[in-house]
């Protein structure tokens, strides 16, 4: 919220920063087919009485979206709740309204890795950004190259915990030690390249 | 009958065991995979999580390769399945996403127009081949197996019309059919977490541990899956799990294409069985034959 003279909040007056996000996640809401039901939350908290995680969350789900309604979208995307969400949709298909949280959660990612704004000492973004570095070179995700770069950029000691149960996997055969490639890396990039330049297209009409 | 094959990055290393056995029950069962030519990764959840149209782009690369075959796609990893259903659910009902793909797939030559079904392999099995004509084509029987069926979270959910999202029943009945005993597991669709078992482990352990002692306190002595995330989480971490809450877990943890496969008379070899962890006792299979 922006603080006038005294520091006091401005009740209704956003500041420029929490403006632009608060646009940009209505716009990726806007995407989620059955997205404007975030409108229609009624609090009743099913969200995070279902979630498998939400024991561990500082910001819990039914808090999300109170908060948005608050105008607080930076503490959102500060906390560590976006983070640990496993995507599982439970809360989606117990919610009474037909809020679809998980989808939500997934923009407010986005909008967090794009305006980098993460919880301190928060590397989870890591492994998005490794798994994307892979895929958008070889076409296909290398697991060992990801789990390496994601400890390395986290904690480089995690790696001897993990030694014993690669030995098991490799010995079994479901170690894919060598990085794979598509035969079409070439065309595959021109498609990258296109779709870059189309994100950030916002369309001025609707459908 | 002809089916588009996507197997996924999973299916070719951690999970191998699970394309071996999709492909022998299919082919036992008279029907044809046939591999999308040069398809890439659906993205996961990762791709997701950090740009929106590119990730819708390049899982509809792998649409709009598959619907030159017109055939309907099965994708039998879980997340894979869910990815591409997403896509296409998202692109027929968002015109302007529909629009921003398409003018990225058509610098190669590629467009997609929404002709494709996306389906998961325990569902096609259910529905195209029919339980009664599974069970008629058993050469073994599954009796003395005390099956904890665990379905996860992404074939289920979001809703899709696959099965119940609460209670599903197919693998139960399918697995019914096929002699075995189904126990009571009403952690069937509770997640397992799925990758905060590398990034949160604390919490990654805890789900799979009361996944784990909920198949165990029902005394299952084996459990089914339709994930290669969940059967990695409940599999590989055993022993860490084993160590943290001093609980003592040896539960194998199989696909259930494995099981069926098991029941149609396939070797071990056959089924990717010898690449499991935590070794399953084919005693009781091996011993009784149908008449």
């Amino acid at each position: 919220m922006t603080k006038g003279k005294e520091g006091q909040p401005q009740p209704g007056v956003l500041d420029e920063k929490e403006k632009e996000l608060r646009d940009s996640f209505l716009l990726q809401v806007k995407n989620i087919p059955g997205g404007e039901s975030i409108k229609k939350c009624i609090q009743c908290g099913t969200c995070t009485a279902t979630c498998p995680v939400s024991y561990t969350m500082d910001i819990t789900p039914r808090e999300i979206i109170a908060l948005f309604r608050a105008k607080e979208i930076d503490t959102i995307l500060s906390s560590r709740t976006i983070w640990i969400c496993a995507s599982c949709y439970s809360c989606t298909v117990r919610c009474p309204q037909g809020v679809k949280v998980t989808d939500i959660i997934y923009s407010l990612k986005r909008l967090a890795i794009e305006n980098e704004i993460y919880p301190k000492k928060f590397p989870v973004y890591a492994l998005s950004n490794s798994f994307v570095w892979f895929v958008n070179r070889l076409g296909l995700s290398y697991e060992p190259g990801l789990i390496l770069s994601y400890c390395l950029k986290t904690n480089p000691f995690k790696l001897f915990g993990m030694f014993p149960m690669f030995i098991k996997l490799a010995l079994k055969g479901r170690i894919g030690f060598f990085p794979k490639k598509i035969k079409n890396t070439k065309n595959l990039s021109k498609i990258l390249k296109e779709a870059e330049i189309l994100e950030n297209i916002i369309p001025m009409q609707e459908s | 009958m002809k089916y588009s094959y996507y197997p996924g990055c999973s299916l070719e290393a951690s999970a191998k065991g699970y394309d071996e056995s999709v492909h022998y029950v299919f082919n036992k069962l008279g029907h044809e995979l046939n591999e999308i030519d040069d398809w890439n990764c659906c993205g996961a959840t990762y791709y997701m999580a950090t740009k929106e149209t590119i990730s819708l782009v390049i899982s509809a690369r792998n649409l709009a390769k598959a619907e030159k075959k017109g055939w309907d796609i099965i994708a039998p990893c879980s997340s894979c399945y869910t990815i591409l259903y997403k896509t296409n659910h998202i692109l027929k009902n968002n015109r302007i996403l529909r629009e921003k793909v398409n003018q990225a797939l058509r610098k190669v030559g590629l467009e997609y127009n929404l002709s494709v079904q996306v389906r998961h392999p325990l569902e096609v099995l259910v529905n195209d081949v029919g339980i009664e004509t599974i069970a008629s084509k058993a050469k073994k029987t599954l009796e003395g197996l005390k099956i904890a069926q665990y379905y996860g979270c992404q074939i289920v959910r979001p809703e899709r019309g696959l099965d119940d999202k609460d209670n599903p029943r197919m693998m139960d009945d399918l697995c019914k059919a096929l002699g075995a005993e189904n126990v009571y597991f009403p952690m069937k669709t509770r997640c397992c977490g799925g990758m905060l078992m590398t990034t949160y482990p604390d919490v990654g352990l805890g789900l799979n541990k009361k996944l784990l002692e909920c198949a165990e306190e029902n005394n299952a002595n084996l459990i089914v899956t339709t994930c290669p995330l969940c059967q990695i989480n409940l599999e590989a971490y055993q022993n860490k799990i084993n160590k943290k809450f001093e609980t003592n877990f040896r539960m194998p943890v199989l696909f259930f294409t494995q099981i069926i496969g098991l029941a149609l008379g396939g070797s071990p070899q056959d089924l990717g069985l010898h690449r499991s962890l935590i070794p399953f006792d084919l005693g009781e299979i091996k011993r009784k034959e149908l008449r």
